[in-house]
């Protein structure tokens, strides 16, 4: 499990960076955490000819709160945002996702833009992203560019991201006050990646739902937004048997793959259970709130 | 003998190294002028290799040797037979590195040594192997059937070897049986994953001679003898060494894995120290495996839930290779009538390859199969008549007062299978009392009215331990007062620097800390076999207080002497021989050592050698047999199949308990074990025998956040077969838990009709079975 021979470049700034990727198109990769990409080299699975580490680029660290939206810079650490007031102000479903995104030693290097890069299907982050119809800031040599979450994810470790780019920041929208949330997922053993996640937004107004949003992980190539359930929630009273219908809309929606650790069957019906749980969820915090 | 230590909750001798990172694993080993090897293993499950060119991989800068079967001539042969069986008809094994076939994923092809690992594995991938694949066996089942591919082209069937036992007229008892049962129970395969992998570290002196071998082997004694005889070397010129290793469970313990042979080779030819550390990938198909069973058996009851007869026809998958012979099935058929009165049973196993990874112990050895087997045939028993589950048991349980019980078999020992001591029933209630049984109705009725679905489960099981053939210790005084014990059984996190230590201590009046325990040296100690099979503290601790004795002996005669008194009146105690009622007439053990050694004079006329030393040997006139109770409570969430233990109680007898930490130890990591085996860990593998699960992302061994606290307790019936009166502790904790969670389990999915029949379950696999359950509740 030692990786094949590359050239290590560790650029100082974000210029550098792009400088270094143009001229090394697909040959390289970009090194953020490394809990992804050192894991495919050792096991050569990944056998980029050029790393360009970020790590020591400057500027690159942060999370700052604009009006409505939570900018979170490409290499702060997955556990900075889990810890950070902001987010658990401002976006307590980031947070809770974060909190099951492997285990702390993973998160204490791993970072929040590096999990949406790396586009796995069955993690967090990319779920949370889409649920919020969340964006990431792209460099490349043709300067900067805005992805927003829809666009991004193409299918499994594959995002619309050129090569040449890199993401320099992720904005997740706030929620506004009063909304409840939820984030839900089935894992095999504590901070194994989900068999099936789900995270939920919804906001309710004169007793009737006013906005619901529902991404889930785990349940196909990329992350999946659950429309057709948010449809049919929006307008309608909250109740036990709406929530069973929306489940069962998102058991409809969903095609996931079986493999060695569940069914194809097995996440489908999860999948619904844990809308439903989740809405279930999410409705208290509304009501917690008011 | 006081037994002031022996007994005692004390601090483990080896700890204060092993947490401040200060302990000496095969990877620490680094030798001047050492380089590294890579073993390029086949990525076919089955195939045939048409030619093997290695010549862009010798190319390569810093690369020193690219080996393959050619090179290795008379050591090219397949690998020493372990322990042959009359019954075993194709005992087959492996060679070092294949010649013209590959039989499971992960079998070595060459061996690359380079100046660093990166350039061995660099290398590796450009060796280029003329494979031919070809259909594989990816099961038992499937490699029965007429018609399939063979493993073994030449023997002409995937079957090397039917084994049954009996007892009693098993066939007249289920005619005559008012109710039978039948099931069919599926183990699937596991593996050890000790937290250190493989690794040998050779360094070969040609002026010397002598050749060392770092290795992290459960039996180094073994290693050093088939080395010797494989390289016409003196036992006297080849030191193996198993320094401190990171767990073994079995599978460290193979005499010879290719690489043991390989590695020390190559330093021979090269003349350079070589390294060869497993990575978890080759760890994960090139270690040893275990589990997979397939059993369809039967039991026949009267109308009280009586046991008349037991019968069990299996299917042992051994992989491609059967280098250890018969045991696990062996010892499985042999633990299944566990703690009951079975008059009547039978057994009869096919041991059959397939192209899967080589199948040999692993703790708990075939044991957890026998006892899922027979539990889960009881619990069908309860459910069918109506009765109640622990009522069931302890109707058939074997009473105190029928020791030394024979249960009518032969055991992996090749003696009969006799049962020493123990009192089951006391275990059993202690257990349910612990649980609290008597509430448990009323607890799972008050959980069901909350919509919850709670399950209790209670197992029973013995376990076989501390066979022999034989282990010795020689122990020195030194001059210091220090006392030094040397045995061949090596550890590998068990505690015998603690364990041995205190029996040592007691005999001599020092403290544990005085003494210092020394294993898995054969420069130090070069008789023994090995630790396997539960065997250390009862064979080798007993081999320790005999040599504590003889030593004490010698010791009270010299103070005798010195002290001008009889020898009865000498008492050895802090770390000082005084004579009885006079503590100021002292002499310490350091100034007894000196005496007993001098530099002049004649020798009185009883004398039996220099120093304060005794070599002893203990061996055991068969195995002793622990036995113990798990009784668990598990909640079901039936629309996702996720478990939560509520509770775990493990109730344990394996005589006079040597250090209850170290005791709990075992079994803590024994019940991790089980609960994986139960519901975590499953190696899964294609239709082409691919393995699917050669990383701990997919191959899932329980953490510190599954493992539920664990409520342990302490039976103590002494075995009469030793002077201590100890039994093996070490498989424990691991044998009775996929029986107790699939009881569970099923109690807590009683309103749903689902039947447990297999381990490991999952989450998904619950599901489907509460859809076959076809009830609703
Ligand atoms: C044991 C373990 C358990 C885990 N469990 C989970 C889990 O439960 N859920 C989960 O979601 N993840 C899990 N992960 C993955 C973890 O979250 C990773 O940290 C994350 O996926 C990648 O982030 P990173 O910063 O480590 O990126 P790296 O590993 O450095 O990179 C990953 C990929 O993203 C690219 N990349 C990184 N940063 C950028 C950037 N700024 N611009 C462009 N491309 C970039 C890299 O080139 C590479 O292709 C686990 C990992 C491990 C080792």
């Amino acid at each position: 499990m030692k990786p094949a021979a590359f050239e290590y470049f560790a650029p100082r700034t974000v210029e550098q960076a792009v400088d270094l990727l143009a001229q090394h198109g697909d040959q390289a990769k970009v090194l953020a955490g490394g809990q992804s990409l050192v894991p495919l080299m050792n096991m050569r699975l990944a056998r980029p000819a050029v790393i360009v580490d970020i790590n020591r680029v400057d500027g690159l660290e942060y999370i700052v709160a604009a009006p409505a939206v939570l900018r979170i810079g490409a290499l702060t650490r997955q556990r900075a945002a889990e810890r950070s007031r902001l987010v658990a102000e401002r976006c307590p479903l980031l947070r809770d996702a974060l909190r099951l995104v492997g285990h702390v030693q993973i998160r204490n290097r791993g970072t929040v833009a590096g999990s949406i890069a790396h586009a796995d299907p069955a993690a967090e982050l990319t779920a949370v992203l889409t649920a919020l119809d969340g964006e990431v800031v792209a460099r490349g040599p043709g300067g900067t560019r805005v992805i927003a979450a829809s666009d991004l994810f193409v299918t499994y470790l594959t995002t619309s991201l050129d090569p040449r780019e890199i993401i320099t920041e992720v904005r997740f929208p706030a929620l506004p006050p009063g909304t409840g949330w939820s984030w839900m997922e089935i894992a095999r053993r504590h901070g194994d990646f989900a068999l099936a996640g789900v995270g939920v937004v919804l906001a309710l107004g004169g007793g009737v739902i006013t906005e619901a949003r529902i991404a889930l992980t785990g349940v196909g190539p990329t992350p999946v937004r659950a429309t057709s359930a948010e449809r049919l929630l929006t307008g309608r009273a909250p109740s036990e048997g709406l929530w069973a219908d929306a489940a069962e809309a998102v058991r409809a929606a969903v095609d996931p793959d079986g493999d060695i650790h569940a069914s194809a069957e097995y996440r489908r019906h999860v999948a619904g259970v844990l809308v439903q749980r989740a809405l279930c969820e999410a409705l208290t915090r509304v009501r917690e709130a008011a | 003998m006081g037994t002031r230590y022996v007994g005692a909750r004390i601090a483990r001798n080896e700890d204060p190294a092993l947490l401040r990172g200060r302990g000496l694993f095969v990877d620490d080993v680094r030798l001047p002028g050492m380089v590294h090897a890579a073993v390029l293993r086949s990525p076919h499950a089955r195939a045939r290799i048409h030619g093997v060119d290695t010549r862009r991989a010798r190319a390569v800068p810093g690369v020193l040797a690219v080996y393959t079967h050619a090179d290795l001539g008379r050591l090219g042969a397949p690998l020493p037979k372990l322990i042959p069986h009359p019954s075993l008809i194709h005992h087959k094994t492996q060679c070092p590195l294949a010649s013209d076939a590959v039989r499971y994923v992960g079998e070595p092809v060459a061996l690359v040594v380079a100046e660093s690992r990166y350039l061995a594995e660099d290398a590796c991938d450009l060796i280029e192997v003329a494979y031919e694949p070809l259909p594989a066996v990816a099961s038992v089942e499937e490699a029965v059937r007429p018609g399939s591919p063979l493993v073994h082209e030449d023997i002409g069937t995937n079957v090397c070897a039917r084994y049954t036992q009996q007892t009693g007229d098993v066939d007249d008892a289920f005619a005559r049986a008012p109710h039978r049962f039948r099931e069919r129970f599926v183990v699937d395969r596991g593996a050890a994953c000790p937290m250190e992998t493989r690794g040998v570290v050779a360094p070969w002196d040609a002026r010397t001679g002598l050749l060392e071998v770092w290795d992290s082997t459960q039996a180094p004694i073994p290693i050093r003898n088939g080395l010797a005889a494989m390289f016409g070397l003196l036992q006297h010129n080849v030191r193996v060494v198993a320094p401190d290793v990171g767990g073994g469970f079995g599978a460290k313990i193979m005499m010879f894995y290719p690489e043991e042979v390989l590695v020390p080779w190559a330093a021979m030819r090269l003349g350079r120290p070589v390294k060869w550390i497993e990575d978890r990938r080759e760890s994960m198909v090139a270690m040893n495996q275990e589990r997979e069973q397939i059993h369809d058996a039967e039991i026949a009851a009267d109308g009280d839930g009586r046991i008349l007869g037991v019968r069990t026809v299996f299917l042992y998958d051994s992989g491609a290779y059967i280098p250890y012979g018969l045991i696990v099935p062996i010892v499985a058929s042999t633990t299944l009538p566990g703690p009951y009165r079975v008059p009547s049973y039978r057994c009869e196993f096919a041991a059959v390859f397939t192209n899967k990874t080589t199948v040999s112990p692993y703790r708990g050895a075939g044991r957890p199969h026998g006892v899922f087997v027979m539990e889960r045939l009881l619990d069908r028993v309860a459910r069918e008549l109506g009765l109640d589950r622990a009522e069931v048991r302890r109707r058939n349980l074997i009473q105190p007062d029928q020791f030394p019980y024979d249960v009518g078999l032969i055991y992996q020992d090749n003696a009969p299978l006799r049962y020493d001591s123990g009192n089951y029933p006391l275990c059993l209630e202690r257990a349910l009392d612990l649980i609290d049984y008597a509430a448990w109705p009323a607890r799972k009725q008050a959980a069901r009215s909350e919509g919850r679905y709670v399950g209790c489960g209670v197992a029973c099981y013995v376990e076989g331990t501390g066979i022999g053939p034989y282990e010795g210790c020689r122990i020195t005084v030194e001059p210091s007062g220090k006392v030094v014990v040397a045995t061949g059984v090596g550890t590998q996190g068990q505690g015998h620097m603690t364990s041995l230590a205190q029996i040592a201590a007691d005999a001599l009046g020092v403290t544990p800390r005085d003494v210092s325990v020394h294993t898995g040296d054969t420069a130090l100690f070069n008789w023994g076999t090995g630790t396997f099979a539960s065997r250390a503290a009862t064979v080798a601790g007993n081999a320790v207080a005999l040599a504590a004795q003889a030593v004490r002996e010698r010791a009270r005669r010299v103070a005798a002497t010195l002290l001008e008194a009889p020898v009865e009146e000498i008492e050895l105690a802090g770390g000082k021989a005084s004579v009885r009622g006079v503590p100021a007439r002292a002499v310490s053990l350091g100034e007894l050592a000196v005496a007993a050694n001098p530099l002049r004079f004649a020798m009185p006329a009883d004398w039996d050698g220099p120093g304060l030393e005794a070599v002893r040997y203990f061996t055991p006139p068969q195995g002793a047999f622990s036995n113990g109770v798990h009784a668990c409570i598990v909640e079901v969430d039936p629309e996702t199949g996720m478990l939560s233990f509520h509770r775990y109680v493990v109730v344990h007898d394996c005589g006079r308990v040597i250090n209850p930490t170290i005791l709990e130890g075992q079994i803590h990591g024994g019940v991790a074990q089980g609960l994986g085996g139960a519901f975590w860990e499953k190696l899964a593998y294609d239709e082409q025998a691919q393995p699917l699960s050669t990383t701990f992302m997919d191959y899932l061994l329980p953490t510190a956040a599954e493992v539920p606290a664990l409520e342990v307790a302490h039976v103590e019936t002494p075995s009469p077969l030793n002077p201590l009166g100890i039994k093996g502790a070490g498989e424990a904790g691991v044998i009775p838990v996929a029986a107790a969670v699939a009881q569970a389990i099923e109690d807590a999915l009683e309103p749903f009709g689902a039947h447990i029949a297999e381990a490991p379950l999952s989450p998904s696999r619950l599901r489907q079975l509460i859809a076959e359950g076809r009830r609703t509740p």
